[in-house]
């Protein structure tokens, strides 16, 4: 085992009579090293495809069973409209003409507090697990990249029950009206 | 009792060889890598938190691209193959139209209706560009959402075997297109589909950051 002197700490006190060690070479060939570390380089970067995409699985529901369609409580249920320029529009239970506006609320899907996803936290806080139903009805403005953020919502919000939903002429028109009202956050 | 000192001795390496590995690994590279192919239809996904990735065996993918237009395309692999000239079989026998079986097969993707498919066919692959191309038709006003009778026969081909169904939209596709495909799926009950996404980070904070934390497996 080749051992490095410390104990001489740079002196010369090799007296005439000692001899000297045999010079052994510190220097290693790295070649072989290098070369190996190479290869694996080269193996890595075939081998590796960058940023695998992902898949987003996702079930629809039979539409011919409509009559055993479990109706979605009215407590229970958020309904989510996805409007043009990632606008989110949302309002809780039931959409009648009476109290339309009062409930329509807008959001965005930002981490912020008018998120969507705050409300969603909010509204699967106050229900009964079984009773959340949230309803994401993307409008004909809304692109596929809203559609799959929602649906992306439920899955980081655990949210169970949720359902696609075709937007109605009242929903398409209110967000016309709000979004003529003014910019929504 | 002085031990005998190990002359000291420069501690660099020669870096010479090293050097030309590196050099000759570059140069190898620099000259053989082909950059990816320009995609035909340019897509760029969503982005999501789900996790798995996604198939690439026994493919049958959607493609919307940014206006809205559906192309449709099917894995490369062997198995692929032999899929997807049973599929221009089909196509010959039930639309009465016929056209080159092997340059069907050669296609990365078709995007036209059942008439137009023989000169789809005979535009170079190279010339085939998304932007080019109409897409399959999915006009519904007019009564003909080919998507579906393209989809129909990719079923039938895949009768009793596996099929993965992928969806690969666009960020700026329109819901309208959407769910043109999404309505294909189901009038030939395909319930079952993959969305291809980017992967992105869970929200810290969120409820499936908290069962991930847990280490709850999730089911996808």
């Amino acid at each position: 085992m080749a051992e490095m002197d410390t104990s001489s700490g740079g002196g010369h006190k090799k007296g005439p009579g000692v001899k000297k060690g045999k010079k052994l070479s510190t220097r290693v060939d790295l070649t072989p090293m290098v070369d190996l570390g190479f290869l694996l380089i080269t193996f890595f970067i075939f081998t590796t495809t960058m940023s695998q995409p992902t898949a987003m699985k996702l079930f629809l529901p039979k539409d011919s069973d409509s009559k055993d369609q479990n109706k979605a409580k009215e407590s229970g249920a958020l309904t989510i409209l996805l409007g043009k320029d990632n606008h989110v529009f949302y309002y809780e239970g039931m959409m009648d003409n009476s109290n339309a506006s009062s409930k329509f609320k807008s959001a965005n899907f930002g981490n912020g507090d008018d998120g969507i996803r705050k409300e969603i936290m909010r509204k699967k806080a106050s229900t009964i697990e079984k009773d959340l139903v949230i309803v994401i009805k993307p409008g004909a403005d809304c692109t596929y990249k809203n559609v799959v953020d929602a649906l992306d919502e439920m899955s980081i919000n655990d949210v169970k029950k949720f359902a696609l939903v075709d937007i109605t002429d009242v929903e398409t028109q209110l967000i016309k009206i709000t979004e003529a009202a003014g910019t929504p956050k | 009792m002085g031990r005998p000192k190990i002359p000291r001795k420069s501690t660099s390496i020669d870096m010479t060889a090293m050097c030309d590995v590196a050099f000759l690994l570059l140069s190898f590279f620099i000259l053989t890598t082909k950059f990816k192919p320009a995609e035909a239809i340019a897509v760029t996904t969503p982005s999501s938190v789900a996790s798995k990735i996604a198939p690439d065996k026994d493919v049958v993918l959607v493609t919307i691209d940014p206006t809205g237009k559906i192309f449709l395309s099917m894995g490369d692999d062997k198995s692929d193959v032999s899929k997807k000239e049973a599929l221009a079989d089909l196509i010959m026998q039930t639309k009465q139209i016929s056209f080159d079986k092997n340059k069907f097969a050669k296609a990365h993707f078709w995007g036209c209706s059942f008439g137009q498919l023989p000169s789809f066919l005979n535009i170079p692959e190279e010339n085939r560009k998304g932007n080019l191309l109409s897409g399959i038709p999915t006009d519904t006003t007019k009564g003909t959402n080919e998507v579906y009778e393209w989809l129909k026969l990719v079923t039938q081909v895949y009768s009793g075997q596996k099929m993965n169904l992928l969806l690969k939209g666009d960020n700026d596709a329109k819901y309208p297109a959407f769910k043109c495909v999404i309505d294909a799926f189901k009038k030939n009950d395909l319930m079952k589909f993959q969305m291809v996404t980017n992967p992105e980070s869970i929200p810290v904070g969120s409820e499936l950051w908290k069962s991930n934390m847990k280490g709850l497996k999730r089911d996808e």
